[in-house]
């Protein structure tokens, strides 16, 4: 908890920083606008449209599969931590092991979208 | 009690994050902005698996639900056609018939709970918690082996299931 208390302290300040670097911005500022500077910054490419168009479809399925990949690093996360424990009693090979079977029956899911093309950006 | 605790006023402020986000979810009129209020929400409940010592499931609360699933819906109301610059209005005047018994239901369960012990805490949170990650991690690579594998055949039907709905089926060209 105590460390948690730190966080929060963290968050407050990062979040209380951040309103009062703008402010004191808007403060100080002069403000002269016109139409160049309120364009968009896009790299130096000239904007074009309207930034709420419909987007291509492609985007969705690759959120998809990262969905899954997500939910997989996830069970990573807790046996790495405890991967040199299996190992310091002897169940190193079993413990990595049973990830590596656990990878490969999403590898094969992964070589799956790669033979339907979802991962091709046309 | 005359005094509130550090950890009673967290949970205060997180639930009155959580409420108020997950009302303006469900009332303001942009959908998009109703998108990021979840995902403040879903912060919200994060919170409150801190303050239960729960602390990996937090990090998968915010890893899935914040980075994953929301920006899921993100791409979806992209993709749809005008629905981000269009104000919703609900047009169906029985909505309240799908939350209130659901509502009602977790209601009973936890007045249930809190009859049965007595307003007494059921999760021991004064004490200093053990990072739960590790623990997590011995269970499933031990007790939990088997799930833990058939978890992965879940993914994978999962996966393979969301290509065969979300790919419109052309000619499958062999990378």
């Amino acid at each position: 908890m105590d460390n948690y208390a730190y966080i929060a302290l963290f968050a407050v300040i990062g979040v209380a920083f951040s309103i009062f670097v703008m402010l004191l911005s808007w403060a100080i500022r002069p403000h002269r606008p016109s139409k160049v500077k309120l364009e968009p910054y896009e790299c130096g490419e000239i904007p074009f449209g309207n930034a709420w168009r419909q987007f291509k479809v492609g985007y969705y399925i690759f959120a998809l599969v990262f969905v899954i990949f997500d939910v997989e690093a996830i069970f990573i996360f807790p046996w790495a931590k405890e991967l040199l424990n299996f190992k310091a009693k002897g169940l190193g090979v079993f413990a990595f092991a049973e990830m590596m079977i656990f990878i490969a029956i999403l590898v094969v899911g992964l070589i799956y979208a790669w033979r339907k093309g979802v991962l091709k950006w046309d | 009690m005359p005094t509130i605790t550090l950890q009673q006023f967290m949970f205060g402020a997180i639930a009155l994050v959580i409420l108020g986000s997950a009302i303006l979810v469900a009332t303001l009129r942009n959908i998009f902005h109703c998108l990021l209020f979840l995902a403040l929400s879903f912060l919200g409940v994060a919170g409150v698996y801190l303050l239960l010592s729960a602390d990996f499931l937090a990090a998968v609360q915010v890893l899935v639900y914040i980075g994953a699933i929301t920006v899921l819906m993100m791409f979806a109301l992209m993709m749809t056609h005008r629905v981000m610059t269009t104000d919703i209005s609900q047009s169906l005047t029985q909505w309240w018939l799908a939350p209130l018994p659901i509502a009602l239901g977790i209601f009973a369960v936890l007045f249930r709970v809190y009859v049965r012990h007595g307003g007494q805490a059921l999760v021991d949170t004064k004490h200093h918690a053990v990072p739960t990650t590790g623990i997590i991690g011995q269970a499933l690579l031990t007790r939990y082996m088997l799930p833990f594998e058939l978890a992965s055949i879940l993914l994978l039907v999962a996966m393979v299931g969301a290509i065969i709905l979300a790919k419109e089926d052309k000619s499958d060209d062999p990378a």
